[in-house]
């Protein structure tokens, strides 16, 4: 073997244990990593993991949200219209975060409340939620 | 030269699986309601109020429920569909008219047409929550023993019509005078 | 009469691009050269009429033609003049009219700037551009047509989306385009060596400016978007791995080690064919970008416009265009064969090295982006794969990467003395790490191991970066005349990779993110800063209503500045937004954010102290500027030959 090839088997050899080390070391970490995403009526028939984190995904019932006055500490049901999920979370809501709109939590089950570290709010653009429009048709009135 | 050929391979694979996932809808929810009865409700007539609309009336036949409201500007798009669907089809089509102004849907169906058998006037929106409606329009198609077979959301398009609804319908009536 | 216009000079743009991509291709496989002449020329008169078509949807916008159902869902009467043009883009038929519009642009640039190239090559480059450019058309044309009317006209719109409705919002999209969409001049390059069967001399040359601009492009457009999602989505975060930015983030890697192959492919005659796929590579995830976007295919907080009817459409756009390049590529690569070899230790070694681990940190996020996709569509159940895992797996090949890059700058090519290397680059390596040590050390304190090798590499590529120029300046044979350009853009982008490295750890180690509730009058600490709630009013904008605290930040005794946060509700899609507000140095951010009412007058508050984070948007602004400064020369050779 001459000097060049053995050099070039050298960095051939070092590029495939490095790329082999990091796609290893991706797959484990994107397991560790991996949500899963189930809806109030698998967690109610107990497709949810007991002690591991997921995300929970529904509507966020009417007049379910409640809060402590002045406690960041919120409570709120999320369904799918066949079963329905309590939600906990602390922290600052997202924008579009309202009754009757979506939302995903991703969190923890802890007897039957989920515990939500975050809150995403889902906003659908193809379709307009009804205050969208009754403000259009106050809009358009007003310039009448 | 096998290594050139590779990322051709590879960008089929990933197409194939974009193909599959392309049949999935991602924000397709499945209506918890098909394959269930109708929620019952008892509302007012949106043309006359002294009149009651029950759920009831809408048994017996193969019908539509379609959700619409003035303000929404897809159900404008969709309207002359329903209207020609009215015309042309043996289907009664109910409408729900989902937190509207009345005299303004009263506008709407004298001017743009009347495809529907009666219109319920769904003012608070209560009965549409039971109907997990979630925005407007949305339709409903409903067997004539009162089961939930269908739930369209968006606009009513004709090749949604030919594609989702009738087979279903045929399906369910095995007649073609249903049609 | 105007959207009219609009659509019929769409369908003219679509007949002339279509000749475009014809003629030249046909001319060149049976030899005609007089079918290659109509390349150029319909260059030129696709660009006339597709721009004709963006002002006419741009004259509906400022007009309010609510009888354009496109204008009807992105636009309202009260909509601020600035927000009415930039609304064009608010949606999908409009952002694929702006994609086409830049295309043109470019094409149009090709044509101009090309006179001396090969005539045959040139207009099987523009053929390759015309095929990209009419299948867009068409799809525009079958499926998102802008211009559609609305069967019942409304009497006012449905406003922008308020998340669109701010200055960088305007100016993302056009330079995230322009830097997508540049991406298929390279393409086009490559394409066109494919068909032709060879490259021809000085082809790595021409392609680099195309390249580099596209790049310089797509680095400020990502730059803005993460600096619009900083402040504009209220969280405070600067990078989300949500699936639209790693659909722009990917394209910007394979395009960086695109640059780098390229100057390998020129110099050394190397690499031809990975240089070839790169390019392909490069707009094929500009394509899929796209693609991740429009068609609903993944759920994501940016993608505001989604169908997935177009996606089968854009699907079957992308395997013509990207499957078609790869199919050429699997049977002609092989004629194109590298001069010349190189050693172990020299700058290509170096160079292959930084383009593998691009290419690999391409995969990973490749993987997962897509993962989640794969796993639904084989029923195994909905998933998303979390931040960490990006954070993990993108920093595995930045380590090394950081290493070599600042090795490469000083490697020569072909072949380096090891023990050259290694006398020039020791000292370097201890300073960092000594140095390193000491600032961090002195500055945040050193809490943890990864904090610190991320500040030490850092600080290691931008000692090697400066140390380059420094050796022309300082030896006995080398002249700092010598100095090129190109070595200076090298120099400079860089540089910029080391601040932004050194922001990027220590924001994400030391910043402090806090939630709270407060109401006015009540006061709290923050890390070393108080902060007074001291006012709350209500405030009223041309298209919305607004809450806006007062809240005054202290050092010690010294009020450093009252920060005024907002949240907004726009009148007419009666969403709410919040309106963070940041007090802003080089050294740190102290942001802001109104949440809700907590019900009893109080409200929730989040508050976080954020130090070096403008390191991050400054490093990639350097990063732009040092490509800029690298082919500013063959930019003003080619402005010059075109006026001579």
């Amino acid at each position: 073997m001459t000097p060049s090839r053995k050099q070039r088997l050298f960095l051939v050899l070092f590029l495939v244990t490095g790329v082999i080390a990091s796609v290893t070391f991706a797959l484990k970490a994107f397991q560790n990593n991996m949500l899963f995403f189930f809806s109030p009526s698998q967690v109610y028939a107990g497709e949810a993991p007991e002690s591991r984190v997921f995300r929970l995904g529904g509507m966020v019932v009417e007049e379910s949200i409640k809060r402590e006055a002045g406690s960041l500490t919120v409570s709120f049901i999320v369904t799918d219209y066949a079963n329905s999920i309590p939600v906990l979370y602390t922290g600052v809501l997202p924008d579009l975060f309202a009754e009757g709109q979506g939302v995903v939590a991703r969190g923890q089950l802890s007897d039957d409340l989920f515990i939500a570290a975050e809150v995403l709010a889902k906003h659908d653009e193809n379709y307009m939620p009804p205050e969208v429009a009754e403000a259009l048709r106050i809009s358009r009135e007003a310039q009448k | 030269m096998i290594k050139y050929i590779i990322p051709l391979i590879i960008f089929f694979t990933l197409v194939g699986f974009f193909i599959r996932g392309l049949s999935l809808n991602p924000s397709y929810v499945p209506s918890p309601l098909i394959g269930k009865n109708i929620p019952n409700y008892e509302l007012q007539d949106l043309e006359n109020l002294e009149n009651t609309i029950r759920s009831s009336d809408m048994l017996g036949n193969v019908s539509l429920l379609n959700v619409w409201a003035t303000w929404c500007i897809e159900c404008r798009n969709e309207h002359p569909f329903l209207v020609e669907l009215s015309e042309t089809t043996n289907i009664p089509i109910y409408g729900l008219n989902w937190k509207d102004n009345r005299s303004d849907a009263l506008d709407w169906l004298q001017t743009l047409g009347d495809p529907y058998v009666s219109s319920a006037y769904d003012l608070t929106g209560e009965i549409a929550i039971d109907w997990g409606v979630y925005a407007a329009p949305e339709t409903f198609l409903i067997g004539s023993d009162g089961i939930i077979l269908y739930k369209h959301i968006a606009a009513l398009t004709p090749e949604v019509w030919t594609k989702e609804f009738v087979p279903r319908i045929l399906n369910d009536c095995r007649n073609e005078f249903c049609l | 009469m105007i959207p009219e216009i609009g659509q019929f000079s769409l369908i003219i743009a679509f007949f002339l691009s279509l000749t475009m991509a014809i003629y030249p291709i046909v001319g060149s496989l049976l030899n005609k050269k007089e079918l290659l002449l109509y390349a150029r020329p319909m260059a030129i008169g696709q660009f006339f009429f597709i721009m004709i078509s963006f002002f006419s949807l741009a004259i509906s916008f400022l007009l309010s033609d609510f009888t354009v159902s496109y204008v009807t869902y992105n636009s309202n009467t009260s909509l601020p003049f600035f927000y009415k043009f930039s609304a064009i883009w608010g949606g999908h038929e409009g952002s694929l009219l702006l994609w086409l519009t830049i295309l043109s642009v470019w094409t149009l640039l090709v044509s101009l700037f090309t006179k001396k190239l090969p005539e045959r090559y040139i207009s099987l480059v523009l053929g390759v551009l015309g095929i990209i450019s009419s299948s867009l058309l068409i799809f525009t044309l079958l499926t998102s047509n802008p211009f559609e009317r609305l069967l019942l006209p409304v009497s006012d719109g449905n406003d922008l989306n308020p998340l669109l409705q701010d200055p960088a919002m305007v100016m993302h999209p056009p330079i995230l385009y322009i830097g997508y969409v540049g991406f298929s001049v390279p393409f086009a390059f490559a394409v066109a060596a494919l068909l032709d069967g060879k490259l021809e001399k000085g082809w790595a040359s021409w392609m680099t400016p195309w390249t580099v601009a596209s790049w310089v492009f797509l680095t400020l457009g990502i730059t803005l978007g993460s600096w619009w999602a900083y402040y504009e989505l209220g969280w405070g975060g600067w990078w989300f791995w949500d699936p639209v930015e790693n659909a722009s983030f990917m394209p910007w890697l394979a395009g960086t080690a695109l640059i780098h192959s390229l100057q390998v492919t020129k110099t050394r005659g190397l690499f031809k064919s990975w240089t070839i796929l790169l390019a392909i590579l490069a707009f094929s995830l500009s394509l899929l970008g796209t693609f991740l976007v429009r068609s609903g295919i993944l759920i994501s907080v940016h993608a505001f416009a989604t169908d997935p009817q177009r996606g089968i459409f854009i699907l079957a756009l992308l395997s013509l265009i990207s499957g078609g390049a790869l199919f050429l590529y699997a049977f002609r690569a092989r004629t194109i064969k590298d001069e010349g070899s190189f050693d172990l230790v020299s700058r290509e070694s170096f160079l292959l090295i930084n383009n593998i681990l691009l290419i690999v940190s391409v995969l990973v996020i490749l993987i997962g982006t897509l993962y989640p996709l794969f796993l639904d569509a084989l029923g195994m159940g909905k998933i998303s794969v979390g931040p960490p895992y990006f954070n993990l797996v993108f920093i595995i090949p930045m380590i090394p990467l950081s290493l070599f890059l600042g090795i490469g700058m000083h490697a020569s090519w072909k072949k380096t003395s090891l023990s050259k290397l290694i006398n020039k680059l020791s000292l370097l390596v201890l300073l960092s790490i000594i140095f390193g040590y000491l600032i961090l050390d002195f500055t945040f304190g050193v809490s943890n191991f990864l904090t610190l090798i991320g500040f030490i590499l850092g600080l290691w590529i931008i000692l090697s970066s400066i140390s380059k120029p420094a050796e022309y300046i300082f030896s006995n044979k080398l002249k700092i005349s010598n100095f090129t350009n190109k070595l200076w853009g090298m120099t400079v982008s860089h540089f910029g990779m080391g601040i932004f490295i050194i922001g990027v750890t220590i924001t994400s180690t030391y910043s402090i993110e806090t939630d709270r509730s407060a109401r006015v009058g009540d006061s709290w600490d923050v890390g070393i800063y108080s902060f007074t709630f001291d006012d709350l009013r209500s405030v009223s904008g041309p298209n919305y209503e607004a809450q806006e605290a007062a809240i005054s930040v202290f050092n010690g005794n010294n009020l450093i500045t009252q920060l005024l946060p907002q949240k907004r509700i726009y009148s007419v899609q009666q969403s709410p937004m919040t309106e963070a507000d940041i007090d802003n140095r080089l050294a740190r951010d102290i942001f802001v954010a109104l949440g809700e009412p907590l019900g009893d007058g109080s409200w929730s508050l989040r508050v976080q102290i954020k130090p070096l984070i403008r390191f991050i948007w400054l490093g990639a602004i350097i990063m732009a500027l040092g490509g800029l400064i690298s082919i500013s020369r063959s930019l003003s050779e080619s402005v010059r030959n075109k006026y001579d």
